[in-house]
């Protein structure tokens, strides 16, 4: 593995830079303005499926050979989650066009995970025309209204003269203060109009919406009160969450922790943020962290919030998380601020420059006690796999991270594997994880990973992508194995097939009297090989460990695209440690119970 | 305000005994006049009235109207709420793109009026009566039959309420308010 190349450093789209395709005052339609506006804001890559409201931008894309690429999903919820996979892994603004109506309803799953997990978007959706809004018109969909509470700001273009300010106004909108999606919706007639080809400048966009104010300056005397909480602390502890990434902050973190020497614990979307082979790392808290971080939250007389926002996955019961803390929290969003969990100290603004103001006032603190009784916790209790002959998906996470080093994109889906890879996959690099959290999608890794892979190859980063999903989901977005295929995408599937809905089977073990009301997938399950044969894709499956580490080998001499590998795993295996929902985190379960 | 000698969780503990931080009880729970500045933009208004159902929040009554710069709406927003709802109240308003000032006045000395149209069956014999009390709160009536009476009452929602209470007995044909709107004093005088 060579060294890591960080994109972070990568430019940020610069609109100025790039000369736009026609001179300005060119009369152009709408579709071909848009067009132009997508090359002029510097997109790299659009995920799309053509229809008939927006059969106007496809004749532009034809006509205009534009130096972006456009993707052709087969199904727009795979687009939208592509859309949110290549945001995550470039850090850079994601891209949809879809049609009216059901286009733009199949998009809601995709810009409503985006909502939760705070991801910048751009999703353009076809609209019939303005004079038929209203009148129940074919494939007619107020989509603005379906979509409002689930996106950051919309735009309905009524006119053609407004079509560029409104795009670029969107992607200022989701790339800057917490980001999150936009939606633009076009209605055909305003496609057809004439209008000259302006660009309008910063300034411009800034008055055009004015009342948005992303920009805040940290404030002196908070970050005087947190170095002196620092200072009085005797159990720190950080606890990061996914802001400090997507807040580019991670290196002023590790540099906070090790200066300090103040341990570290992460959200589910603040992996990567901090590396887990570092001594200071305790991985992951909450609903299935390690039991040793956990302990480390409920015991910490002061809290340091970094970007993250208090979910209920992180807390379980509020009123006995974390008794014994004060708390500082750092966070861009107002309204995170004592949302859930009032905070002793607030710091808004951009989490990086939070950090860096910060950091002249930290010292190395006397915490020889505290990291004491946390090695003490962590020998007590560490993540362990039983070693025997049975195939368990934790076995598989260790081979994979094995035979990656750590040097790999993982976009994993939701539910048991999802936890398993989160624990066990030791993530070190940032932007190295991407999962559906806050939503909580399923069907969400294998188009993600699509997006990743296109992300990657556009800016020429060469690192392994891994899609994991179980068995469940894997099925709900399986349409775009054609697409990785068409496009030689290497990404390597992995899908976790104990043949179940894992992880309600878990709950209905634990919670409801091992009642299991349809969890039961074996029936339905494809061939998953054969599904991927079918697209085109070579694929293995193993059943015991030394076959799981055959087919990884075998699956690795695939590099010049996808590849699938199914590991038929333990079929009633449970994630452990497990904070119940809703119970108090002391409450943790950590094996199975005995009868 | 929380004792910043209390720790968050401290603090949750003493909600659940009632005690006042944040607690939701109803001596805790007040109404709030907010105003908000709004761009006149398509769909503005919509964001705000969802937020309040998207995030769980009451809503009692909305006024709105252009100001004299006709880019910009004005609106009255009344709800209730905790200090800790509230705030979040001011913080999501805040967070709107279309939003250009968002602010409590209850914080602050305000008047508010609200105007009410209100038809009331009336006879001969009880007219005398009707007319006295819309006397003291004068009212003005914009509208008569040989039957009803409209009266158009402006004040306070505390008088509104009081006028509506009174005309009850005379039997209410029809009621139409427009809701609170309220404006920060420009003076004031003493504490």
């Amino acid at each position: 593995m060579g060294p890591h190349r960080t994109l972070m450093s990568l430019p940020r789209s610069t609109p100025s830079s790039l000369p736009p395709h026609p001179a300005p005052g060119t009369l152009l339609s709408g579709a071909e303005l848009l067009v132009c506006a997508l090359e002029a804001e510097g997109v790299e890559v659009i995920f799309g499926h053509p229809g008939g409201a927006v059969i106007k931008i496809y004749d532009a894309l034809a006509t205009l050979n534009p130096s972006f690429q456009h993707v052709l999903v087969r199904h727009e919820q795979g687009g939208t989650h592509a859309a949110e996979g290549y945001a995550k892994a470039t850090g850079r603004v994601g891209t949809v066009l879809v049609t009216s109506g059901p286009g733009a309803t199949n998009c809601v799953t995709g810009i409503a995970d985006a909502y939760m997990d705070s991801i910048p978007l751009v999703v353009f959706t076809g609209q019939v025309p303005v004079p038929a809004i209203g009148n129940d018109a074919f494939q007619e969909t107020d989509t603005i209204g379906v979509t409002r509470s689930i996106t950051k700001h919309s735009f309905q273009v009524r006119r053609v003269e407004d079509l560029t300010w409104m795009v670029r106004a969107a992607y200022t909108i989701a790339r800057t203060g917490r980001p999150g999606p936009v939606v633009v919706d076009l209605p055909k007639d305003v496609l057809l109009d004439q209008a000259p080809f302006v660009i309008p400048d910063d300034t411009a966009i800034r008055a055009r919406i004015r009342g948005y104010q992303p920009e805040v300056s940290i404030d002196p005397d908070k970050i005087a009160q947190a170095a002196a909480m620092l200072r009085q602390a005797e159990r720190p502890l950080l606890y990061v969450g996914g802001g400090t990434l997507s807040g580019h902050a991670d290196a002023e973190l590790k540099q906070l922790a090790h200066t300090t020497g103040i341990p570290v614990t992460t959200t589910l979307h603040g992996l990567g943020a901090f590396p887990e082979d570092d001594p200071l790392s305790l991985g992951m808290l909450g609903m299935h962290g390690t039991w040793y971080a956990n302990m480390a939250v409920q015991h910490c007389d002061l809290l340091i919030a970094v970007g993250a926002r208090f979910d209920d996955r992180v807390t379980g019961k509020l009123e006995a998380w974390a008794p014994h803390a004060k708390v500082i929290h750092f966070d861009i969003d107002q309204a995170c601020i004592s949302k859930n969990v009032w905070c002793d100290c607030a710091i808004r603004g951009h989490v990086k420059d939070a950090l860096a103001a910060l950091l002249p006032h930290t010292e190395p603190l006397a915490l020889t006690p505290w990291r004491e009784q946390l090695a003490a916790w962590r020998e007590q209790a560490p993540l362990t796999v039983e070693d025997d002959d049975q195939l368990r998906a934790q076995t598989v996470i260790r081979l994979l991270r094995d035979q990656t080093q750590g040097d790999a994109v993982v976009i994993t889906d939701v539910g048991q594997h999802q936890m398993w890879t989160a624990q066990y996959f030791q993530y070190v690099h940032p932007r190295s994880h991407i999962t559906s959290g806050g939503l909580g999608t399923m069907g969400f890794s294998l188009p993600a990973a699509m997006g990743a892979a296109f992300g990657l190859r556009a800016q020429g980063v060469d690192r392994p992508v891994l899609s994991i999903s179980g068995d469940g989901g894997f099925v709900m977005n399986a349409q775009e194995l054609g697409v990785i295929a068409k496009h030689r995408l290497p990404v390597k599937i992995v899908v976790i097939n104990n043949q179940y809905l894992g992880m309600v089977r878990q709950w209905q073990e634990l919670f409801h009297d091992e009642r299991y009301s349809h969890t039961d997938l074996a029936d339905t399950n494809p061939d998953f090989g054969k599904l991927a044969e079918a697209f085109g894709i070579p694929a293995y499956y193993a059943e015991t460990p030394t076959e799981a580490q055959e087919a990884i080998d075998a699956a690795w001499t695939h590099t010049d695209g996808p590849v699938l590998i199914e590991f038929r795993v333990l079929k009633e295996d449970m994630v452990f440690p497990m904070v119940p929902a809703g119970a108090a985190t002391e409450d943790m379960i950590t094996a199975r119970f005995e009868d | 305000m929380p004792d910043s000698s209390l720790t968050s969780q401290q603090i949750l503990r003493k909600q659940e005994m009632g005690e006042p931080v944040y607690s939701d009880a109803d001596e805790h729970v007040h109404r709030h006049i907010i105003m908000v500045m709004l761009e006149n933009h398509l769909g503005a208004l919509n964001r705000v009235i969802n937020l309040f159902s998207q995030r769980g929040f009451n809503l009692e009554s909305v006024a709105v109207g252009e100001t004299n710069d006709p880019a910009i709406s004005r609106l009255t927003l009344v709800t209730t709420g905790n200090d800790r709802i509230i705030k979040q109240v001011l913080r999501q308003l805040n967070n709107l793109v279309d939003t250009l000032a968002v602010e409590d006045l209850t914080a602050h000395e305000y008047v508010e009026r609200e105007l009410l149209l209100l038809r009331v069956r009336y006879t001969e014999l009880n007219r005398p009566a009707i007319m006295n009390t819309a006397d003291i709160f004068r009212a003005k009536v914009v509208d008569i039959t040989t039957e009803s009476m409209t009266f158009q009452v402006t004040g306070p929602t505390k008088k509104v309420n009081a006028f509506l209470g009174l005309m009850a007995e005379y039997g209410i044909l029809e009621v139409a308010r427009s809701g609170r709107i309220a404006m920060k004093r420009a003076l004031v005088f003493g504490d």
